[in-house]
């Protein structure tokens, strides 16, 4: 079985964020970054997927030179090799592009299984599996949040709303998009961090996939970001210490009337 | 040329979703802005009453496509005939509630006619006689204006509670039947039915006070001075998702769109950044009040009360605080 796992490098989650010049995006000076959080878990379905059936896990990841990080990350918890996908055509992509790129690369590595997170935490567009999905004519599920190989197919649990799941049976390959949760993150050990430095890292630019400037123009454009305008009147209690904890006791006994 | 709204009725059981309502309130407020026809889509077997109640509000029409092959939701069958009914109808825009239903096919149904589909918005603006949707980046963190680009139609979905359901303008819409090719060969996804793991062994939706931890806590080690002040107070723990999903809390402690639901008279919110999956979980409570070291946080869009600043000095100090109260 040969699973390629999707792995963004997003801005460390308590990054300050600052928005740029043009009000387009972040500025992207002084950020540290880290595993997108579902593709962590997505890697993980991964690995322990190797561990019952046997086979390969290959780390993927689209995006500038810092995202190897990424997959050295990867390898080091016992990804096999990597793909890096980088071009500076694949600077500004929306999820379209993205996954059309990873579409790309997936197919010219070939797989049985391509895992993603279900979205990611800073476009947050909850979509690029899904579409790598229909631009390689394969079937997908969303949500997952258990992975059983079932014959040649594969059954999937999927998370619903309101505190339903559903178990869907599908045939392989196919497109999973993982659910944080789904299992328990493993460390890199040190063992692997140095086995890690001994696999291959390819890196595959929009040449080498085939991919002309129209597939990856943008479908949606952002116009500008700001801080959303807070709507709610809060009281916000200055400090920290003793103080501030006897004014919020005070106001909640005798203005929310909570105690 | 394309034109019109066309609306996604989502159902389960025999029942509309409620966001779909929603979905229609929004194109009934773009339809009049932009002067566009507005339509709904209903997908299944057995749908008329469906449709029927649909074509109570204020509609051009409301459009049925029925076949052996959508009696249960599968991506495959809805992406199949909905690129179908969009070939039919020609809408401009097709809109939808965020659900996880619609983000399970929508990408590919918006993928396979080379569209964008504009996810998760929170509202709308006219700008040069255009929509302009507005998304949540970064969790809520920041807000991003976007236009989808190229040839209609675009595909936009709304965040949960972006538009008022209940405003619905009633009406009187005609029903139509569509036909559409869908063979079961071409479902791919075999769905069994839905189903509840065991009861949550804890119901917090009883409790009157909660004080919810979030990831600002760091260590599982920590979640010790919160429990020290859910003691003090006499409230029940809860958390956000990361906490559970790192098993530092059991699952039945979990707030928000995958966990419980809760309305009590006070909500503490510590280290939890405020996350709209989480949001929907607790917004009702009568007071909320948000202990967060970041100021932007978007928790504190929603608190009464607010404190700024480290977790690991303000819950101690609490705690000291509210024993001296009870004494
Ligand atoms: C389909 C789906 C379903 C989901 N369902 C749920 C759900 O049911 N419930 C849920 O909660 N989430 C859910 N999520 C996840 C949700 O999107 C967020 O990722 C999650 O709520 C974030 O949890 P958090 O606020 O604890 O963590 P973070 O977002 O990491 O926030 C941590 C906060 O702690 C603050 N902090 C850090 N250190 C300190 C300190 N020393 N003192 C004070 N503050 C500090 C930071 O400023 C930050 O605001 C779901 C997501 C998806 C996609």
């Amino acid at each position: 079985m040969k699973i390629i796992v999707c792995l963004k490098q997003v801005p460390k989650n308590d990054s300050i964020l600052r928005i740029n010049d043009a009000a387009t995006w972040i500025q992207d000076r002084d950020l540290t970054y880290e595993i997108n959080e579902s593709d962590a878990y997505a890697l993980e379905a991964a690995l322990q997927l190797k561990e019952k059936n046997g086979g390969e896990v290959v780390a993927l990841s689209l995006g500038p030179a810092r995202v190897q990080s990424v997959i050295k990350e990867a390898l080091a918890r016992g990804a096999d090799r990597g793909l890096h996908l980088e071009d500076a055509a694949f600077d500004n992509l929306d999820a379209f592009g993205a996954a059309a790129t990873i579409a790309a690369a997936a197919k010219s590595d070939g797989f049985d299984l391509l895992l993603t997170g279900l979205q990611s935490d800073d476009h947050g567009y909850a979509q690029t599996g899904v579409i790598a999905a229909e631009l390689l004519g394969l079937p997908h599920a969303t949500i997952v949040m258990d992975l059983q190989t079932e014959g040649s197919g594969i059954k999937v649990k999927r998370e619903l709303e309101a505190g339903f799941f559903q178990w869907v049976t599908l045939p392989l390959p196919g497109v999973f998009t993982i659910q944080s949760g789904i299992n328990t993150l493993r460390y890199a050990t040190l063992k692997g961090i140095m086995a890690a430095k001994k696999k291959e890292i390819k890196k595959l630019d929009a040449a080498a996939l085939g991919l002309d400037a129209a597939t990856l123009a943008p479908k949606q454009q952002i116009k500008r970001v700001y801080f959303p305008q807070k709507s709610k009147q809060t009281q916000m209690i200055e400090g920290t210490g003793a103080a501030a904890a006897a004014t919020l006791v005070e106001k909640l006994k005798n203005e929310a009337r909570v105690f | 040329m394309a034109n019109g709204i066309l609306v996604f009725i989502e159902h389960v059981e025999g029942q509309i979703n409620r966001a779909s309502y929603e979905a229609v309130r929004a194109a009934q407020l773009i339809g009049a802005q932009l002067n566009q026809e507005t339509a709904a889509v209903i997908f299944g077997n057995g749908v008329s009453n469906l449709a029927t109640e649909v074509a109570g509000k204020k509609l051009n029409r409301v459009y049925t496509v029925e076949s052996d092959s959508l009696s249960s939701y599968t991506p495959d069958g809805y992406s199949i005939a909905f690129k179908q009914v969009i070939e039919q109808v020609q809408p401009a825009l097709v809109l939808m509630a965020h659900t996880y239903e619609v983000r399970d096919f929508a990408p590919k149904l918006a993928a396979s006619l080379q569209r964008a589909l504009v996810g998760d918005c929170i509202g709308y603006k006219i700008e040069d006689g255009a929509a302009v949707f507005t998304r949540q980046i970064f969790q809520g963190k920041l807000s991003a204006d976007v236009v989808p680009t190229g040839d209609t139609p675009h595909f936009v979905s709304f965040q949960i509670g972006s538009f008022r359901g209940d405003e619905c303008e009633a009406g009187q819409a005609e029903v139509q039947a569509l036909t559409v090719n869908l063979n079961a060969e071409q479902v791919r996804q075999q769905p069994e039915a839905r189903f509840k793991e065991a009861k949550a062994a804890v119901d917090l939706t009883q409790a009157p006070l909660i004080v919810a931890v979030g990831r600002g806590i760091k260590e599982q080690k920590n979640i010790e001075i919160i429990e020290k002040l859910a003691a003090a107070m006499g409230a029940e723990i809860a958390a956000s998702r990361p906490i559970c999903d790192n098993d530092w809390l059991p699952m039945d402690r979990q707030i928000g769109s995958s966990g419980q639901t809760v309305a009590p008279k006070l909500y503490l919110a510590v280290g939890i950044s405020g996350a709209i999956q989480h949001l929907v979980g607790m917004k009702g409570a009568r007071t909320i009040v948000a202990i967060n070291k970041d100021a932007e946080a978007p928790i504190f869009e929603i608190a009464d009360y607010g404190i700024v600043g480290d977790l690991f000095e303000v819950v101690p100090a609490l705690t000291a605080e509210i024993e001296k109260m009870k004494q």
